[in-house]
């Protein structure tokens, strides 16, 4: 028996079928003293045997620095969601709940090699010519959640210099509070910007370009 | 040792807007706005009919998806807010409707002999019939400290924010079945003292929902009394003063976090100058769902209706789809 339900893993066979390109899914994990890492490897690995388009990397986040260094990988359990290059999505926590489905999104953005925005929001973020380092704060039992996320991993597939974060808030307690997370989704942007609440991709991409421009 | 099996919520397949998909301007004999169970029951029956429908919504689900378990929709005993959402959205995309969500609606207005319907985004589109069921959404207190605190310990959204407040004290205000799911949802996440804040002199939440609640330990009751401010501490909330309603003493309560479930307002403003609401902003309509103006027609909890439950607002949507048919035929 896996980490995933008889229902879940049926449906999610189905859904699977449909993934076009490979996607490489890296787990930054530890034996020790990581109370989700076990679980976020064994979600991981289960998934992966459900479409032949995946394929698995774990490191270890001790051991393996290099990789660590290479990925920016700062907490764990960590994964990376990649097509043919690393297009800087990053999921911090277990994904479950709500997030899974976040987890499916980014899956199906480099397995089809298609960020999916408008014309108009890809034009208000072509301007952009520095690093964008995006955190979206989640709760996996938010409905809300996984539509922030998911706009801000197809900003980072877009865009090589934005890199978007998925991290689960309750297992990172001194981020929620170096953050002040008091309510999510709420949005950081490279370290000083924030808001909370789901905005629309349009407005949200306003909001990367406002951080980035000095607020 | 393998791990626990992982709860995961899968999302509806290609639930998403994509933008463009429907483009500004077409013309449908029936555009519902809202997919709550009203909206998406509509949806249902007006492709039955074969009407050229538009079906148009900021999210799928409106309040249901706020709902953790739902134990009172005939042929399901105990089913998860969102499944029951997904299941409902799932019906209606096996038919021939157009669906653009994402997309809120600000104005339904008379363009005779249609309808306009104008989105935030910019689009526009006409039809011969409206349904409008765009539901409600949460109440505000309108006291000093709760727009100042929002989303920094004052809450609306329990569902999403309880996880935050492990080993914290809370305030709950109200004293209805929201209110008492927020104890559920905080008293579940590990909350240390959940301090329930009501104006009236009892509970309304359903005796099932207050026994399962009861803890003796963590629940201190405020019945009679009202907030008169959120305060801070720094940038974030520190304590709320609440008042006797009777004697009119104070009391200063230290928390954390404040979750505000008392009531629900009609979004109701698209229609404001179309069609007649009563004091609340709710939409008047009579049993066939049919508003002050012929051709529009308005479904579920943004009405008048009596009971705002989820069966009784898929019902309605039945209804309005039903009577805009009708009405199509006949006019």
């Amino acid at each position: 028996m896996g980490i995933l339900s008889e229902n879940v893993v049926t449906e999610l066979r189905k859904r699977l079928a449909g993934l076009k390109g490979p996607v490489k899914l890296i787990v930054f994990t530890q034996d020790m003293e990581c109370q989700f890492c076990q679980a976020a490897r064994e979600l991981v690995e289960q998934v992966a045997t459900l479409s032949e388009k995946f394929s698995v990397t774990v490191y270890d986040f001790l051991k393996d620095t290099e990789k660590v260094n290479a990925y920016g990988i700062d907490k764990i359990p960590a994964i990376v969601v990649e097509g043919k290059m690393d297009s800087g999505i990053r999921f911090f926590g277990l994904p479950s709940g709500y997030e899974f489905g976040s987890l499916l999104e980014a899956a199906n953005i480099v397995s089809r090699n298609n960020a999916m925005l408008s014309p108009e929001t890809l034009e208000i973020l072509s301007p952009l010519d520095r690093l964008v380092h995006i955190q979206v704060f989640v709760t996996p039992t938010c409905p809300y959640c996984p539509i922030v996320v998911k706009v801000a991993l197809r900003f980072a597939f877009a865009k090589e210099q934005i890199r978007a974060d998925m991290v689960e808030t309750t297992m990172f307690p001194h981020l929620a509070n170096r953050y002040a997370v008091l309510s999510v989704p709420k949005v950081v942007i490279n370290e000083t910007f924030s808001f909370e609440g789901v905005l629309p991709e349009k407005q949200f991409a306003e909001q990367v370009m406002r951080a980035v421009q000095g607020g | 040792m393998p791990a626990e099996e992982v709860g995961v919520i899968l999302p509806q397949e290609e639930v998403e807007a994509t933008p463009g998909v429907v483009e500004s301007g077409r013309e449908y004999e029936l555009i519902i706005v809202g997919a709550g169970p009203s909206g998406l029951t509509a949806g249902v029956y007006a492709a039955r009919k074969m009407l050229k429908t538009l079906l148009i919504s900021e999210d799928v689900g409106g309040q249901i998806l706020l709902t953790a378990e739902v134990e009172n929709y005939l042929g399901f005993y105990y089913i998860e807010g969102v499944e029951l959402v997904q299941k409902f959205e799932e019906q209606v995309r096996r038919h021939p409707i157009d669906i653009d969500l994402g997309q809120k609606v600000v104005k339904v207005e008379a363009d005779p002999p249609k309808f306009r319907v104008l989105t935030e985004s910019g689009k526009f589109f006409k039809s011969d019939t409206v349904i409008i069921a765009t539901g409600k959404r949460s109440k505000q207190l309108n006291v000093p400290g709760e727009r100042e605190f929002l989303g920094r310990g004052v809450s609306y959204c329990a569902t999403c924010d309880a996880p935050l407040f492990r080993g914290k004290d809370v305030a709950v205000i109200g004293g209805g079945n929201s209110a008492f799911t927020a104890v559920n949802d905080l008293r579940n996440v590990g909350a240390t003292k959940i301090h329930v804040v009501n104006i009236l002199d009892s509970i309304q939440a359903d005796p099932i929902l207050i026994e399962k609640t009861r803890d003796p330990e963590k629940l201190e009751l405020y019945l009679g009394h009202e907030v008169v401010e959120i305060g801070g501490m720094g940038n974030r909330v520190g304590s709320i003063t609440i008042r006797d309603r009777k004697s009119r003493r104070t009391k200063i309560l230290e928390v954390q976090g404040v979750f505000i479930e008392i009531g629900l307002v009609s979004n109701s403003e698209l229609a404001r100058g179309l069609v007649r609401m009563n004091r609340w902003g709710e939409i008047v309509a009579d049993c066939y769902a049919r508003t002050s103006v012929p051709g529009v027609f308005a479904a579920g909890d943004v009405t008048t209706v009596p009971e705002k439950q989820i069966i009784v607002a898929a019902g309605d949507g039945c209804k309005a789809a039903l009577a805009a048919y009708e009405y199509l035929l006949h006019r």
